[in-house]
């Protein structure tokens, strides 16, 4: 019976994260140096993987995405529909998933350091260099541009997503002080 | 977009193996004059929606300077003819996708999609689990969007500032609360239905 509890706890968890990162996507996008604006979206994935932890962190994205494909204007902008899964940043989408895992399987094994490091470092690796890969990989596939452009292209977002980093890992702190239970990546 | 055109009334599992057959055919097109006539077709079905259909077209806007960006990119390393079969391309698939999502509803795309996530039962995740959460997010979407839009109010009531990322401390913690909350509520009323027809 316990473990039936916690089970439709995880299930609340992950369709909770999934409303949260599509409710980030309601502040204002900031304007940043490139003049490419940033949005606090892919801040929820980081955070959704550093929070529940690598699969469950996955899993909200997974839903999220679903739900956006269902045909449901969930993403920043009001995007949303099957367009998302054909466009140039396709690969952003689907890495999305993938960068929620790595960000929570890499801050799990950082047990050692303060949070916010750990949380920093496992959101480079997630939502920096795995996220990055699937992106270009996208962008190669359909726009039939070479890796090293297609790369040059994409440069352009990373100094928004590097200040996303920093910020996960402080917010990571600042709930992990307030509710140390609800942070799935640190062993309490 | 609710309405009762042909393209509405065809089935939504028809119209996702299509866009899906679309898309692969035209991957290997490599003369842009090709695609031209795809793309007046694609336009051509934006008009069979009735009154107001064209203007749907709009809905591309957002992709727009990304794709001129990526045009004259691909016109100055590759020629024009590169340039233009793949901005041709892309507008295709965006346009017949959103074409896709207009003219059926959530509902219809859901039980379309809901047989080819049968297999997922043999990695332990029922297909009623699945529609539960969906239906969790679609309840949990406006109560998080009604919360954050108040504090970003406060915020600017208090004067706000750059630093608006901060919001998000209050609002992970208020949605942890929320969460904590529906699933006690879930357990006590004997956990999630275990009725997969709706």
């Amino acid at each position: 019976m316990k473990e039936h509890a916690l089970k439709e706890q995880g299930l609340v968890q992950i369709a909770l994260y999934a409303a949260l990162i599509a409710a980030l996507g309601l502040i204002p996008p900031v304007p940043f140096l490139s003049g490419i604006p940033i949005t606090a979206q892919s801040l929820g994935v980081m955070l959704a993987g550093v929070m529940l932890g690598p699969l469950r962190g996955f899993l909200a994205v997974v839903l999220l995405l679903f739900v956006v494909a269902l045909g449901a204007p969930l993403l920043a902008g009001g995007r949303g529909g099957l367009a998302v899964f054909v466009g140039p940043t396709a690969g952003f989408a689907i890495g999305w998933a993938f960068a929620a895992l790595a960000t929570g399987w890499v801050t799990q094994q950082l047990q050692r350091l303060n949070l916010a490091v750990a949380a920093g470092i496992g959101a480079f690796v997630g939502g920096i260099l795995v996220l990055y890969v699937f992106g270009i990989l996208g962008f190669m596939l359909i726009t039939d541009n070479g890796l090293l452009r297609s790369t040059q292209i994409m440069m352009v977002y990373i100094p928004g997503d590097l200040v996303k980093v920093v910020i996960t890992g402080l917010v990571a702190q600042a709930v992990y002080k307030g509710l140390p239970g609800a942070v799935a990546t640190r062993v309490v | 977009m609710a309405g009762r055109s042909p393209l509405h009334r065809l089935p939504a599992g028809v119209k996702l193996a299509a866009l899906m057959a679309i898309s692969i055919a035209l991957y290997p097109v490599d003369q842009p004059l090709w695609l031209l006539p795809v793309l007046l077709l694609t336009i051509a079905g934006y008009a069979t929606l009735g009154p107001g259909g064209l203007q749907r077209l709009t809905l591309v806007k957002p992709v727009l300077p990304f794709l001129l960006l990526i045009l004259v990119f691909q016109t100055w390393t590759q020629g024009w003819a590169a340039g233009l079969v793949m901005l041709q391309r892309i507008l295709v698939m965006v346009l017949l996708a959103n074409l896709v999502t207009l003219t059926t509803s959530m509902d219809a795309m859901m039980a379309a999609v809901m047989p080819l996530l049968r297999p997922l039962r043999w990695v332990g995740v029922a297909p009623h689990r699945i529609a539960f959460a969906v239906a969790l997010l679609v309840r949990f979407v406006p109560v998080l969007m009604a919360l954050t839009a108040s504090l970003l109010e406060a915020w600017r009531a208090r004067g706000g500032g750059r630093r608006q990322w901060r919001l998000a401390v209050p609002l992970l913690i208020n949605a942890i609360r929320l969460s904590d909350h529906v699933a006690e509520a879930l357990a006590a009323r004997g956990g999630i239905p275990n009725d997969s027809t709706h």
